[in-house]
């Protein structure tokens, strides 16, 4: 009798939808990040006002729902009087920009010295593996507020902070890989047939190993978007009064004592959200992709 | 014409085993190797795992250098060769390697991979090239559409004519085949050696045809060399070394290998225990410790190869026939061209 039962359930269509809904893509995640996304592109289109320039006479008014508000000011305004959804918008661009850019950068940098290191091994290999184990013996938030110091906040300045702090995961990642690789047959033909360290490296290492970098960009993603937080937050990041998420954290958690809630609350779903979303989208692109990277 | 000599090669591994624990050992893969291959002839090397084999091999295409020992192609030592002399070998010698799955790029078309030897050595437009590439699927059996596919839309047998495709793209003189077809379907390996062989009668190629398929062997080679732990045991013409083996690792080997027929008997012989560490082999004969016909002279003095009626065996059972250690490469020669 349990078996008719069983058919029936995994058989119903309700079953089906949930199945692929659920196990195949992470819909959520896609939303929230395609959301952010959009916003971050059309946010000149989409804001209501200035984020950078408030009305003082409006200061600390809040959410249109609350006694006080106004549609006006749909999530309430800051110390300055600026409107906290201009800000939001605005936030998630330089969150999105900082986030992919700073990725990008440390996944070259990482997959490009991992490879060497791999391919080449020898000295290069000792250099490069030991310039990692000095890398991650560091805190890396101690050494990127080390480096926002000493070369000053600006926006492409945490990009480059960021890409210098977290690339030795992708070394690390890909020198291994590249270990594996260089054993492989089709490289074995590659010295064979002729084929230059460089032209090896180019065609036959670089394409094989693209993959695991894409992989752990997805999950470096949520990292270096709190770390960018973390350094607007504590006035190392992108300076006032560009509106990074972490910055309208630190500006508005002293209105938290007086009841001002909007000021923090905002930016902190905002910043939660997304990467809770870039992880959940890493796990997923992780599992489906590179079944060798589950141990990560 | 021989294509290449190999004179006395040696290979050496360095083991270090604990931090603590002994001397470091070596592992001697090949040792004291001497061959020969004539013009589009055939050479099998047969053995167990270990034996030295797959190292030959790397050393005759250069992925290894040899600890001593020379290698002289078209009668030149390659230590001694030039820059252009060595491109010249590099285009000479291709391979085709034991897995199909692991020996072509996933991630390059079929196109790219046939016609990677020829644009990394020869000044070659892509109408050439392309060209080159349908030639050369035509030659080995595979449809021109095949060229714009990825190797994971062939199976193992058409990936190994993918891979034999590559290795011809520059005509070469000599190709290693490192068991091509130990990863095949029975059913293929048939194929895929008659493949082999056409291209052998119409391109006049040599091989060097390295296999534990003692049947794909003898088929294949017009000479066969049997390895025990880096030496040679046994060496001669295919037909006659598979029919009457004289070294009894040879008997062994041969004796295990699977009858034509099923009715067919034959004698057994039987070898106890496992192939010694390479690096610290037996005294004496490497093969007496296993040997059912040992005695005691074995243990303590290495054999030599010895010419005994056209063949070459290492082994003291023979040394009562009058035999004289005659320098190795130039036997090796005589064999070939008999």
């Amino acid at each position: 009798m349990s078996i008719p039962a069983e058919i029936a359930r995994r058989s119903s269509p309700l079953a089906a939808v949930r199945k692929v809904r659920m196990r195949d893509y992470p819909v959520i995640p896609l939303a929230i990040l395609g959301i952010v996304t959009l916003v971050a592109i059309f946010a000149n289109q989409l804001a209501p006002h200035n984020p950078e320039v408030g009305i003082l006479t409006a200061r600390f008014k809040p959410p249109f729902w609350q006694h006080g508000g106004s549609t006006e000011y749909l999530l309430g305004t800051d110390q300055l009087g600026r409107d906290v959804l201009s800000r939001l918008i605005f936030g998630a661009r330089i969150s999105m920009v900082v986030g992919f850019t700073a990725v990008i950068f440390a996944g070259a940098l990482g997959t490009f010295l991992g490879i060497l290191s791999g391919y080449l091994g020898g000295w290069v290999d000792q250099v490069v593996m030991r310039l990692t184990d000095t890398w991650l013996a560091l805190p890396a938030l101690t050494f990127a507020i080390f480096l926002a110091a000493i070369v000053g906040p600006s926006m492409w300045n945490i990009v480059i902070i960021l890409g210098v702090t977290y690339w030795t995961r992708y070394a690390r990642v890909i020198r291994g890989e590249v270990l594996a690789l260089k054993e492989r047959e089709f490289v074995r033909l590659a010295i064979v047939a002729g084929c230059s360290k460089w032209t090896i490296m180019r065609h036959h290492i670089l394409p094989n190993v693209i993959n695991s970098a894409i992989v752990l960009g997805s999950l470096m993603l949520g990292v270096v978007i709190i770390a960018e937080a973390t350094l607007s937050f504590l006035g190392v990041g992108v300076p006032p009064p560009q509106p990074a998420w972490g910055l309208m954290l630190s500006d508005g958690k002293q209105g938290l004592m007086v009841g001002y809630w909007w000021l923090t609350v905002f930016p902190g779903l905002g910043i939660m959200l997304l990467v809770l979303s870039a992880n959940l989208l890493g796990d997923w692109l992780r599992v489906k992709l590179d079944p060798q990277l589950r141990q990560l | 014409m021989t294509v290449i000599e190999a004179a006395g090669l040696t290979k050496h591994f360095s083991a270090r085993r604990g931090v603590f624990v002994g001397k470091p050992g070596t592992v001697r893969a090949v040792d004291g190797v001497s061959f020969a291959i004539g013009n589009g002839t055939t050479l099998g090397i047969v053995g167990e795992s270990g034996c030295g084999k797959t190292t030959t091999a790397k050393l005759v295409l250069g992925l290894e250098e040899p600890t001593s020992g020379s290698i002289c192609f078209e009668g030149r030592d390659l230590r001694q060769l030039d820059a252009a002399g060595r491109r010249r070998y590099r285009k000479s010698v291709q391979a085709v390697f034991q897995d199909p799955y692991a020996s072509l790029n996933p991630r390059m078309r079929i196109s790219a991979i046939i016609a990677e030897p020829l644009i990394t050595n020869e000044k070659v437009t892509a109408g050439q090239a392309r060209h080159r590439v349908d030639e050369l699927l035509e030659l080995v059996g595979l449809p021109a559409h095949a060229a714009d596919l990825f190797p994971h839309e062939f199976s193992g047998g058409q990936r190994q004519r993918i891979a034999i495709a590559r290795a011809l793209a520059l005509s070469p003189k000599l190709v290693v085949l490192d068991e091509p077809v130990s990863a095949l379907d029975v059913s293929i390996r048939a194929q895929i050696l008659n493949l082999l062989r056409d291209l052998q009668a119409q391109l006049g190629l040599s091989y060097l045809f390295i296999a534990h398929d003692l049947a794909a062997v003898a088929h294949m080679s017009h000479t066969i060399a049997v390895m025990y732990l880096g030496k040679i045991v046994e060496m001669g013409e295919a037909r006659a070394l598979a029919r009457a083996p004289k070294h009894p690792y040879t008997e062994a080997l041969f004796s295990a290998a699977l009858p034509s027929h099923p009715d067919e008997r034959r004698e057994e012989v039987l070898l106890p225990g496992e192939v010694p560490s390479p690096i610290e082999p037996p005294s004496g004969c490497r093969f007496h410790p296993r040997c059912p016909r040992a005695f005691t002279r074995c243990a303590g003095e290495v054999p030599a190869l010895r010419n005994l009626e056209g063949r070459l065996v290492a082994c003291h059972l023979y040394d009562a026939a009058e035999t004289d250690p005659a320098p190795l490469p130039l036997m090796a020669a005589q064999i070939m061209r008999t």
